[in-house]
């Protein structure tokens, strides 16, 4: 049945100079029509094959005991045990709150920051005043983490930092805000803060320039202050907008960092600074238990998957368009 | 209904002034950095704040240039900026291109390939793996290979080679021009504003690379930029054998060292920013992702 469709849209008008013989030989004959396209096509396609598929059939070690010195295909299979030691590992429960803590934190701060921001803007009538916050807030975003880390040792370091510079001389206490497992959570999303509310309100101005502006000046006839113009007018303008990037922002939620995190981890606050990645990185490419830690990436990439796949689907369900 | 009220004028200023904070919250902290680095050490050691650079030097940038491993990490670091980035608008634009055209068979399923690798990674493990196997650890390659291209930059690339119309590529084909021909002659010229774009952006995630460098450069000698500007900001303690970018037996001050490296590592983005925002609005509208 299927195949039938395939060949009544085959037989189509583009094909018409194809269109004799088996189904067989005219994809050949388009294939050979067009071999400089698909040539045009191969590093790219190698790199995908390479790059992006070979380590995919590379997580076949995640059921497997690897051994490097006997290779992949060598090594014993053990099935799910890597699965099981890890979830009865309190390492598991650390590794998944720290992240979902981390997640959740940027959620509840580092996701609304752009959307105030860009409302701000917005209501900013000045156009060179406008253009020149935006050129200064946008540029944070292109900065490397070792960058943005280096800079938060000189600005927040506990003996010779700027912030507890100032704070000393204006005689209060030093805060420790790179020792200290309770700040290093708001911490990280203050860095994501500094690094990124300026790229993020690009999407949201975007979205407000599309706002029918007789929506303003109706509202100004009916009487409504600024305030009342952001509530009614603006916000529900990119309410969509906010609404198809949270989802996908919640699609993302096991996705922590690995630069920002390793960057700014450090013995004191060890305990809270473990994700995912960095576990993986440490006890894997370190210390040479390829399975377990394959094991460890695979659980976070197939939770990531699930979330991504859902986020899209609910996204769709609400009339959005997808991220695909 | 000239309401430009008292509130209304006080809503303005209000909203004017905090978004001159939230700049200057940016502002600052690179200010304080470039201040700070190009004041006399002896000055900085004295400590207190400083808000502009006091007692002028170049001394710190030049002690920096005087040690072997910081210039030739900037040397690897650009050869990566501009080596890596060709061979990245080659690949992908090549993709891309022939993935915009209609009549190419297969075309659907190669994107949805594509497009799953956007959605399912591997992990570090699997990705470490096959670098090692592929002999490349300790090779400037395992940096530029596995960052040539990605999902996302095809679709970007191809979402904008759907826009150039047939006619053109038409015209070529009967001027006996074959598809390669065709991307290099006639697509590509005409798409070199947007080319250079994507170029800036590769540009930037090559110079910026720390991640991959850390898993797959061990060997000092091969460290790009921001490796060696981690070792000076965050483990400044520790020295790698001859790959400590402090001399023994020196009396200098680190911090205004540290300074002057984080200026350095931000100096080619702030060149090249300009012609980056020109450009970047077009590029992170969500929905560009499309088959």
């Amino acid at each position: 049945m299927g195949r039938a469709a395939v060949t009544v849209e085959q037989n189509g008008k583009r094909q018409q100079p194809y269109g004799t013989g088996t189904r067989a030989q005219r994809t050949v004959r388009m294939l050979i029509r067009d071999r400089y396209l698909y040539f045009l096509a191969l590093p790219g396609i190698a790199f995908f094959i390479l790059f992006k598929y070979v380590p995919m059939w590379g997580l076949i070690i995640a059921f497997k005991d690897f051994s490097p010195y006997v290779g992949m295909w060598q090594s014993n299979w053990v099935g799910f045990e890597h699965f099981r030691r890890f979830f009865g590992n309190d390492d598991f429960y650390l590794l998944l709150r720290n992240t979902l803590a981390i997640s959740s934190l940027n959620l509840l701060l580092f996701f609304p920051a752009p959307i105030l921001v860009s409302i701000m803007l917005n209501e900013v009538r000045h156009r060179v005043y406008k253009r020149v916050v935006q050129t200064v807030i946008y540029f944070p975003h292109f900065l490397s983490w070792v960058i943005i880390a280096g800079i938060s040792f000189i600005m927040l370091g506990q003996a010779d930092g700027v912030i507890n510079g100032i704070l000393e001389t204006i005689g209060l206490e030093k805060i420790p805000f790179l020792t200290s497992p309770s700040l290093f959570w708001p911490m990280l999303t203050l860095q994501n803060i500094w690094k990124d509310v300026g790229w993020g309100t690009i999407i949201f101005l975007a979205a407000m320039s599309g706002i029918d502006p007789t929506l303003y000046e109706a509202a100004r006839m009916d009487g409504a202050g600024r305030f009342k113009q952001i509530f009614h007018v603006t916000i529900p303008g990119i309410r969509n907008v906010i609404m198809i990037l949270f989802i996908l922002k919640l699609g993302e939620v096991m996705d922590v960092g690995f630069e920002q995190v390793f960057l700014m981890g450090n013995a004191a606050v060890s305990n809270v600074a473990e994700v995912f990645d960095t576990f993986v990185y440490r006890n894997g490419v370190l210390n040479g238990e390829f399975s377990y830690t394959a094991t460890v990436g695979l659980f976070k990439s197939i939770v990531g998957l699930v979330l991504v796949v859902t986020a899209n689907k609910l996204a769709k369900m609400a009339g959005q368009d997808g991220l695909y | 209904m000239t309401q430009t009220s008292l509130s209304e004028k006080l809503f303005d200023r209000i909203n004017l002034l905090l978004l001159a904070l939230l700049s200057l919250a940016m502002l600052f902290p690179i200010y304080y950095v470039v201040c700070v680095s190009f004041t006399d050490p002896a000055e900085h050691l004295k400590g207190g704040l400083l808000f502009y650079p006091k007692g002028l030097t170049l001394e710190n940038y030049q002690y920096l240039f005087s040690t072997p491993l910081f210039p030739r990490a900037i040397g690897i670091s650009a050869y990566l900026a501009v080596f890596g980035t060709l061979l990245s608008l080659i690949v992908t634009s090549s993709l891309a291109y022939s993935l915009s055209r209609k009549r190419m068979l297969g075309r659907k399923t190669m994107l949805r390939l594509i497009l799953l690798t956007m959605l399912f990674h591997p992990g570090i493990i699997p990705n470490y793996l096959l670098i090692r196997d592929l002999d490349l650890i300790n090779s400037l390659w395992a940096l530029i290979l596995p960052a040539l291209s990605s999902g996302w930059n095809v679709f970007l690339m191809k979402g904008f080679f759907d826009n150039i119309p047939d006619g053109l590529e038409e015209a070529a084909v009967i001027d006996g021009c074959n598809d390669i021909q065709v991307w290099w002659r006639i697509i590509l010229p005409l798409s070199l504003p947007a080319i250079a774009t994507f170029g800036l952006f590769f540009a930037v995630a090559y110079w910026n690379v720390f991640f991959n460098a850390v898993l797959y450069i061990n060997d000092f000698q091969k460290w790009p930029l921001q490796l060696v500007l981690r070792q000076m900001l965050i483990d400044s303690s520790t020295s790698v054998g001859g790959g400590t970018v402090l001399q023994e037996g020196q009396i200098i001050n680190t911090e205004s060292l540290k300074m002057a490296a984080v200026i350095i590592g931000c100096l080619p983005i702030m060149l090249v920013y300009p012609f980056l925002q020109k450009h970047f609005a077009k590029g992170v509208l969500v929905g560009s992702v499309k088959g």
